[in-house]
């Protein structure tokens, strides 16, 4: 049943490796890094699907620090995305 | 029937992802990550974890994706390459080699997980009717995991002030973001259309998620997403920086989730801890102001640090 996605999570784990490693533009390095997180939530959601117990669809802890991981990969993020485009960015558009 | 779905959906996102990856340009790269989030959202609900899925669609590929696409169109062409950051073809192939092994391992883990699976469901349901919630995410997120929330609010909080830091020294103080010159044509339209109806929604989100999926993570993200689009027609303005009225909004959600967790350590035995019999108004009086430091902590991370001075 989970099958699928735990394939899909070690495929997404293994492909945002190889963008961070084999990129050498920082942006699309963050991409991939984002992308490498991702497969590892979707390892929290196989793991959580397999826990699904007491009428519950799964397990609501790991989905609790999924939630948590999204935002703060979303911050840090904003963070390393402020950096590029001080770094390299230039003026704003408008200016 | 359903198996051949799942394995479609895993085939598709696989696809998109790949293609994010080896896409030759960063713009187009960008939006193959916010093809794969809101097709990774669809896992999610397929995985049966709807609160994950909303937050995903909400943050992951949708404001996580404004801020990626803005900041490849502001760095097409501009990005300097370190000639001894791109990889020599032996290297290439030793990356390759390296991480297909790290996805075959990890897929042979997976696939290896002991049947019946450990969990803490069982003990997470066992806990749900003291709290006065139906949800178990966000009882989880509220109750036994409730420093993981408090860090996370702080985190973003950390974050904006990250940002911020980066301003230049002339443009500090200034409102945060560029300068946008009013929208005119469907932008404009829609920037005063769809807000009301986004406001309802958000509010929903996370009143809903007492008892249902949602929360004040995916509402707070749907409220700043308004904001912004109001912003991008140059209907609304961001105050200074230093405005006390926005550094209030900021901090009202964490300085009130840490009193009520000190609060704990004197009422109920322990840090976080929530007095019993009181969960349910204890609850709401946290999320409230954090649903409001949230969504305004998101916006002012899409909007990047001051440009210019006030």
């Amino acid at each position: 049943m989970t099958a699928p996605y735990a394939l899909l999570a070690a495929a997404l784990v293994g492909l945002g490796l190889h963008g961070v490693l084999a990129h050498a533009e920082p942006l699309r390095r963050l991409l991939a890094f984002n992308l490498l997180g991702s497969g590892v939530f979707l390892v929290f959601g196989v793991v959580a699907r397999r826990g699904a117990a007491a009428g519950l669809e799964a397990d609501p802890v790991p989905q609790a620090i999924v939630i948590t991981g999204l935002v703060v990969a979303f911050a840090a993020t904003t963070l390393a995305v402020a950096l590029l485009l001080r770094l390299h960015g230039g003026d704003p558009p408008q200016d | 029937m359903t198996l051949a779905l799942d394995l479609l959906l895993a085939g598709a996102i696989l696809v998109v992802a790949a293609w994010t990856v080896a896409a030759r340009d960063g713009f187009a790269a960008c939006f193959g990550f916010v093809a794969t989030g809101l097709l990774l959202a669809l896992a999610w609900v397929r995985l049966g974890s709807v609160d994950v899925a909303l937050t995903e669609a909400a943050i992951g590929a949708g404001i996580g994706g404004v801020l990626l696409l803005n900041a490849a169109a502001r760095l097409r062409g501009q990005e300097t390459v370190d000639p001894g950051d791109v990889a020599r073809p032996w290297q290439a192939r030793g990356i390759a080699a390296l991480c297909t092994a790290v996805a075959v391992a990890l897929a042979a883990v997976l696939l290896a997980l002991p049947v019946p699976a450990p969990g803490l469901a069982p003990a997470a349901a066992a806990a749900l009717p003291p709290t006065g919630l139906g949800n178990p995410v966000t009882a989880t997120l509220m109750t036994w995991r409730a420093l993981d929330t408090l860090l996370e609010a702080v985190v973003v909080l950390l974050a904006v002030i990250g940002v911020w830091s980066l301003a230049p020294d002339a443009a500090w103080g200034g409102r945060p973001g560029p300068q946008v010159p009013p929208a005119e044509g469907p932008l404009a339209l829609l920037a005063r259309v769809l807000p009301p109806i986004g406001l309802v929604i958000g509010l929903h989100i996370v009143w809903a998620g007492a008892d249902g999926p949602g929360g004040k993570f995916q509402g707070g993200a749907i409220l700043a997403a308004m904001w912004v689009l109001a912003w991008m027609a140059g209907l609304v303005r961001p105050p200074p920086v230093g405005s006390r009225r926005l550094v209030l909004a900021l901090v009202a959600g964490p300085a009130v989730f840490l009193m009520v967790g000190l609060a704990g350590l004197a009422l109920a035995g322990s840090f976080l801890a929530l007095p019993a019999g009181f969960s349910k108004p204890v609850i709401l009086a946290i999320e409230a102001p954090l649903t409001l430091s949230i969504a305004t902590g998101l916006a002012l991370l899409l909007l990047g640090p001051p440009a210019r001075a006030a």
